[in-house]
């Protein structure tokens, strides 16, 4: 896609809020101007921090899942009989909405960062953990054979073969997931915690009823997505150029 | 160089492909495996290049039983086995860079080797291959030709004293096949390598096999050999000699199958 038809798409998009704005009149729905000076004048205050609280809840789940899902997916895809004895569990949790795993995470991991880390964690996980597992179980033998015969062993087929294979994988599962993982974030940040972009919306609105506040924080929690999406496939087009090229 | 002492290999299915099968290859000696599809050409090709094991005998190359690959073998297998998201330089380069990676152990690389500059070991290979324009193309970007001589300049980048090849030109059109079999003979009277090539194209064991091997019904028990002493060159295909062998090997697969 060019930048020019997102920029545009962005603009007719503001456009239609505007007219929303203009027919609904009530101050739940705030015109998209409001709420961006609102965005601008609240960022360098209370808002950037929140920000920065879920931004780096964000990153440190990615950071997490990815050190823990890629080397066991690269290891259930090498391992027909660990895959088998494995599979039915991964077959079983994946789809599991791990939303719903809010309270019990919070039980157990109480207020701070961490449940919100453990949370978003184990939705990327599984998503990371599968792709790369059935990326690495698909790389045709004779691939691995050729590579054998230039002398690899085990460690160099990890390097040379199995890590450079799991990439596009691990990227393509962070694209797919990040955007959910944003979503189960602000659920996460309502509850036992006063940073975060999800306690900033919540609060501003339902107790402070300060609309354009509010929308400010809707405003930079879909920011916050659609980096985390541009950044991860940004990456995806540097670190894989050989998938993009024809 | 090769020597197989009455060995036997069967698959875990319980497919038994040779048994009590000896085979012996001279050091520069130009090898074709002929034979039907499932005859064990490629399995032989496999026991040669150890990523497979014979259940029983053994297999020596230079004097040495054979375990696990050895750095002095290059195998160029019919798909190529480039990585796709390395470019022909960086496949070119692959195998220097794993002896790199393990340093000289006399297990993944040779004992004795010193790599230098990798661009001094690759340039001249990628510009003897025609490769250097595509060099910098993904094997996704360039023809199966290519690819195929990617994959062959990998291989003798690495100096090999034997090379395996499992039908390296099958899925090649003509003209790509018949210009990559002369080179094939010429590298291999340049270097004076030891070649196997398994193939299922009589016409290409006629033209590339000094010696051919006739493999027929699993499971082999014998080596049923041709001398066709006369390839030594492409030319060797409009000659009254070739159109003999290839007639008098495809008797021989007749009579197998």
């Amino acid at each position: 896609m060019k930048r020019g038809q997102v920029l545009v798409a962005a603009v007719a998009i503001g456009l239609v809020w505007q007219a929303l704005a203009v027919l609904v009149r009530r101050p739940i729905l705030p015109p998209p101007t409001v709420v961006l000076q609102s965005f601008l004048t609240e960022l360098p205050r209370d808002l950037g921090e929140h920000f920065v609280a879920s931004l780096w809840r964000v990153v440190a789940s990615i950071a997490l899942s990815v050190a823990l899902a890629v080397p066991a997916g690269l290891v259930l895809g090498q391992s027909p009989r660990l895959n088998q004895i494995f599979s039915p569990a991964i077959y079983l949790l994946f789809p599991i909405p791990k939303v719903v795993l809010v309270p019990v995470v919070l039980l157990f991991f109480g207020i701070g960062d961490l449940p919100k880390i453990i949370i978003i964690f184990m939705i990327l996980f599984f998503q990371i953990l599968v792709l790369v597992r059935d990326q690495a179980a698909g790389l045709r033998p004779e691939l691995l054979h050729s590579v054998r015969s230039l002398g690899a062993g085990r460690r160099a087929l990890f390097r040379f073969v199995y890590l450079p294979a799991s990439l596009p994988a691990i990227l393509t599962a962070l694209r797919q997931s990040v955007g959910t993982a944003v979503a189960v974030l602000y659920v996460a940040e309502l509850f036992a915690t006063r940073r975060g972009l999800g306690y900033y919306i919540y609060f501003t609105g339902s107790t402070l009823f300060d609309y354009p506040k509010m929308y400010a924080g809707v405003l930079a929690m879909s920011l916050l997505g659609l980096g985390m999406y541009f950044a991860v496939d940004w990456l995806h087009h540097r670190l894989c150029a050989w998938q993009f090229t024809r | 160089m090769i020597t197989l002492q009455s060995i036997c290999f069967a698959y875990p299915d319980g497919t038994n492909v040779f048994e009590d099968f000896s085979w012996e290859v001279g050091s520069g000696e130009a090898w074709a495996v002929l034979g039907p599809s499932g005859c064990g050409k490629t399995t032989l090709l496999y026991l040669l290049a150890a990523l497979r094991h014979p259940t029983a005998g053994e297999i020596r190359i230079s004097g040495e039983p054979l375990f696990k690959p050895r750095p002095r073998t290059g195998l160029i297998l019919q798909d190529y086995g480039l990585l796709p998201w390395a470019t022909v330089r960086e496949n070119v380069a692959l195998g220097l860079r794993l002896r790199r990676f393990y340093g000289p152990d006399g297990v993944h690389s040779p004992a004795d080797e010193r790599i230098p500059e990798l661009a001094d070991r690759i340039d001249p290979w990628l510009e003897r291959l025609a490769l250097l324009s595509i060099a910098e193309s993904y094997p996704a970007q360039i023809s199966g030709g290519q690819r195929q001589r990617t994959a062959i300049a990998r291989t003798l980048a690495l100096d090999p004293d034997l090379l395996l090849m499992d039908e390296p030109f099958a899925s090649l059109d003509a003209p790509t096949r018949e210009g990559l079999q002369a080179l094939t003979i010429e590298l291999r009277n340049e270097r004076g390598l030891t070649t196997v090539i398994v193939t299922h194209a009589i016409e290409e064991a006629a033209l590339l096999g000094r010696r051919i091997l006739l493999l027929g019904m699993i499971p082999n028990t014998s080596a049923m050999v041709y001398d066709n002493p006369g390839a030594t060159h492409s030319t060797y295909r409009d000659t009254s000699e070739y159109a003999s062998m290839c007639a008098q090997l495809r008797r021989a697969m007749e009579a197998i199958a």
